[in-house]
């Protein structure tokens, strides 16, 4: 059978630098390298290759490079080399095409659209070298009525919060879908920056056990690793209804990857399909949700706050209004821009609208129905730097999640072939030879590192903008202003134009 | 180019206030005299003042000040609270003819009470039912503004220097326990005396000095609660903030200060225990009233004058104390100006509240 495809990428090697010393064959989980006994020179197959880097990373004389392929089909502006490539794939298996990590395509980017005031002569700005600047924030509701002693003393009693050094949390991402090491990595870190991370639907190693205090701990839909002790271990519990990456759409981890620790933590039988079912099939509609809100809370005691996730989609601001009303604590919203370990490629290309836009109607929309004091919002998908922090929380965010950026500082290089299971970062892998690369002293490391660099150039934001406390940046859209926006846009995003 | 309330105007100012402890009268002229000192510190803009104890005949019953642009919204304004509320007396505000004020509106005055069956019909408490009255008229009778709605109080204002506004207005022959001044320096041009200030719903006035960084993080959490930011100034929010946490919430002025100015959480871990859950508990709860970036104000209520900064302290505010009298400026020499021998003068610390209220 006629192989349709040509390479996107080239592996390009100088033969002048190459000692043929064979660390990139070695590295190379998807084997697109190998020795050529007979001309004594290393050779590579392009078409194994997807783009990771490893080998260029790893090369001792930087004889390597990848370079987008020139080869290309006849220039069509309609029939593009990806729409056709897609239709040869799809011909040869008569299978759903599937991608990983988050929407690459051309859409608009809001945060790049938007810019950030500072202040000038009437009101100082504030150096964060010499003055305090608070990043600490808490989530959960700000409900509930004063209530005092006889004395006249306040009784400072408040519904269960999440207490956040800075307002940033690793997203949701299951031990399967990702390696132990990178858990590891992510769970130390989490307590280290005093922030939370996310245990996603893959239960909770008994190893991690020890992070509970920064774990959020996901109840999916396919309830995977679910029991009492689960639900009690983690500092707040999070119903995954949606997932922005792929809106409408459950999950499948292949039986091959339900091994050993994997089938334990998520108390399924070794080698069993793991399917997340696309809707939860107790949650048909609000009223359902309020339910398991309300189980999930008796589970553990009325201790833990509990945040539920959606994506966003199209009507996003009536089903937020919904869940602020289900009894839950925290919104999570998770934008089309988001990753994945693996969803179908029409799914990720085409469903679902960009954070900005559901981030800013949905502060809107509790605001003007008065219960934006019910639930504290949580936006992600995709936050890619402080700035994009700083905007998200003036549009209304109280905190954020991140993922990609996460795995990104673990040694990702978005090279989007997660599904494959042969991620040679250690990250999206089981296979231990590749897990090991991933050192968690290190990872973790990394992980405190970005946080705290973004921690730096938000509270140099917030100074400019004479803000010393992040609370007061919450929702403050006057800080922000558009730029080539249309009216519409605008209206939607509740700012301004830049020189208006 | 836009008027005020149709973009945000920011405005640096001068503040002052006078208190008499033993709730002796003081006369109106005082504080023009305080104010007058500081003329640098506005631009012509805009200057007001707010005195409590002035109306004791009327001290049952609503004193509302209303600006007209027309004599139709007069007549509009008149048929709405004729519907809402008894009159017990009406007239112009007295004025004073003179070359630095001019385009003056209708200014009048009416004293009030709600009208009981409305009152009953509505399911409000009394202030409830006015404020929302207040809303209305400020925010859907065109050419109509409530600027003042207190008992036993009054706010006067105007686009001018502020000694040329209580010439205006002729406040010596007003005599109250208490007063406040405010000297306005916007950049831009209102040319609207509503702009002006004080600042005032029911009982409470603000005069206040600064550019607040947190403005809209705050007003879209009042807008929550009903309150319409129709002029997009600080010293409004501040206002609101402060009707909602203290007649609304039933917080202590000492407590609203917790939330307005609070403390820094490196402060708030040292306290002890106790005081550590409350004040993290009232920053927490109200994390949205937290107001950051400059400020100076003086909140008048019935009673009483708190005076608070920021919590970083970026504007100035200075105390003086003689005899029965406490006085309260953005500086030194406009309480000098009228009491040059004090007994104490000090400059609070940012974030402190200062309340003085009236020996009852």
């Amino acid at each position: 059978m006629i192989n349709y495809l040509y390479p996107d990428y080239e592996i390009v090697r100088d033969p002048s630098k190459c000692i043929a010393c064979r660390v990139c064959e070695r590295q190379c989980a998807n084997e697109a390298h190998s020795f050529d006994e007979e001309a004594g020179c290393m050779v590579a197959d392009s078409s194994r290759c997807v783009n990771c880097h490893r080998c260029v990373s790893l090369c001792p004389t930087r004889a390597l490079k990848i370079v987008k392929s020139d080869h290309t089909f006849k220039q069509n502006a309609n029939w593009t080399g990806d729409r056709i490539t897609e239709i040869y794939k799809q011909a040869s298996t008569g299978g759903v095409l599937l991608s990983s990590m988050g929407n690459p395509n051309a859409f608009p980017i809001y945060f790049d659209k938007i810019l950030i005031n500072a202040s000038q002569v009437t009101n100082p700005s504030i150096d964060p070298l010499r003055e305090p600047m608070e990043t600490k924030t808490f989530l959960g509701k700000k409900t509930g009525e004063i209530r005092r002693d006889e004395k006249g003393r306040i009784l400072p009693y408040t519904e269960p919060q999440i207490e956040l050094s800075v307002p940033i949390m690793f997203s949701a991402m299951s031990y399967g879908s990702i390696s132990y090491n990178a858990h590891e990595s992510l769970a130390r870190a989490a307590q280290e920056l005093g922030i939370l991370y996310n245990t996603g639907e893959g239960g909770l190693h008994e190893d991690f056990r020890q992070y509970g205090a920064n774990t959020i701990v996901q109840v999916a839909s396919g309830r995977f690793g679910v029991y009492k002790d689960y639900l009690e271990a983690g500092a707040a519990i999070e119903i995954k209804m949606g997932q922005g990456a792929k809106p409408g759409i459950g999950g499948h981890l292949p039986g091959t990857k339900i091994v050993g620790d994997i089938s334990k933590t998520r108390m399924i039988p070794e080698g069993s399909d793991a399917i997340s079912p696309a809707p939860h099939h107790d949650i048909y509609s609000i009223e359902d949700l309020r339910q398991l809100v309300f189980s999930l809370k008796e589970a553990s005691e009325y201790k833990k706050p509990v945040i539920v996730k959606i994506a966003a989609v199209h009507n996003v601001a009536a089903i937020a209004s919904g869940v602020a009303r289900s009894g839950a604590d925290i919104i999570a919203i998770d934008g089309f821009r988001g990753g994945t370990g693996a969803a179908p490629t029409r799914i990720r290309d085409n469903v679902g609208i960009p954070i900005e836009l559901a981030l800013a109607s949905v502060d809107s929309r509790l605001r003007e129905e008065g219960i934006r004091d019910n639930v504290s919002i949580v936006v992600g998908g995709s936050i890619r730097s402080s700035a994009d922090v700083v905007k998200a929380i003036a549009l209304g965010a109280d905190a954020v999640y991140i993922a990609t950026a996460a795995l990104l500082s673990l040694g990702c290089h978005l090279c989007r072939s997660c599904q494959s299971g042969k991620c040679n970062w250690g990250i999206a892998t089981q296979r231990p030879e590749l897990v090991k690369r991933l050192n968690p002293d290190i990872g973790s490391q990394r992980l405190v590192n970005l946080v705290t660099a973004w921690k730096h150039e938000i509270m140099e934001m917030m100074g400019g903008m004479g803000i010393n406390s992040i609370e007061a940046l919450k929702g403050n859209r006057l800080m922000l202003r558009g730029i080539g926006l249309n009216e519409k846009e605008l209206e939607i995003l509740g700012i301004k134009h830049a020189g208006e | 180019m836009l008027k005020e309330g149709q973009i945000r105007i920011p405005s640096g100012c001068a503040i002052s206030g006078i208190i008499s402890r033993e709730g002796k009268p003081i006369n109106g002229r005082d504080i023009v005299e305080s104010i007058r000192v500081m003329h640098d510190r506005s631009n012509g803009l805009g200057g007001g003042f707010a005195g409590y104890g002035i109306y004791p005949q009327y001290k049952e019953h609503y004193a509302f000040h209303i600006f007209y642009d027309t004599q139709e919204a007069r007549e509009e304004c008149e048929r709405f609270i004729d519907r809402h509320f008894d009159v017990i007396n009406l007239s112009k505000i007295p004025t004073k003819k003179i070359p630095a004020i001019t385009d003056e509106p209708l200014i009048w005055r009416y004293f009030v009470s709600p009208h009981p069956t409305k009152l009953a019909d509505s399911q409000l408490d009394e202030s409830e039912f006015v404020a929302r009255c207040v809303f209305r008229v400020n925010t859907e009778i065109e050419g109509a503004y409530i600027f003042s709605s207190g008992k036993n109080m009054g706010v006067f204002k105007a686009v001018g220097f502020p000694e040329d506004v209580g010439e205006f207005y002729r406040l010596d022959e007003y005599e109250g326990y208490s007063w406040t001044a405010h000297g306005r320096y916007p950049t831009n041009t209102p040319g609207w005396w509503g702009g002006a200030h004080p600042f005032a719903l029911l009982n409470y006035s603000i005069v206040h000095n600064g550019e607040i960084s947190s403005y809209d993080a705050n007003r879209r959490y009042m807008e929550m609660f009903g309150y319409r930011c129709s002029l997009q100034t600080d010293t409004e929010v501040i206002t609101y903030i402060i009707d909602y946490l203290s007649r609304k919430k039933g917080l202590s002025l000492e407590e609203t200060a917790n939330v307005i100015a609070a403390p820094f959480w490196s402060t708030i871990e040292k306290k002890p225990e106790e005081e550590k859950l409350r004040l993290t508990y009232l920053r927490n709860k109200f994390a949205s009233l937290l107001i950051t970036g400059p400020f100076s104000i003086i909140v008048g209520f019935e009673k009483g004058l708190m005076m608070l900064n920021d919590r970083l302290k970026l504007r100035s505010a200075v105390i003086g104390e003689k005899d029965d009298r406490v006085y309260m400026a953005s500086e030194e020499s406009a309480i000098r100006a009228i009491e040059p021998e004090l007994d104490k003068i000090w400059a609070p610390k940012g974030g402190n509240p200062v309340i003085v209220t009236v020996n009852e």
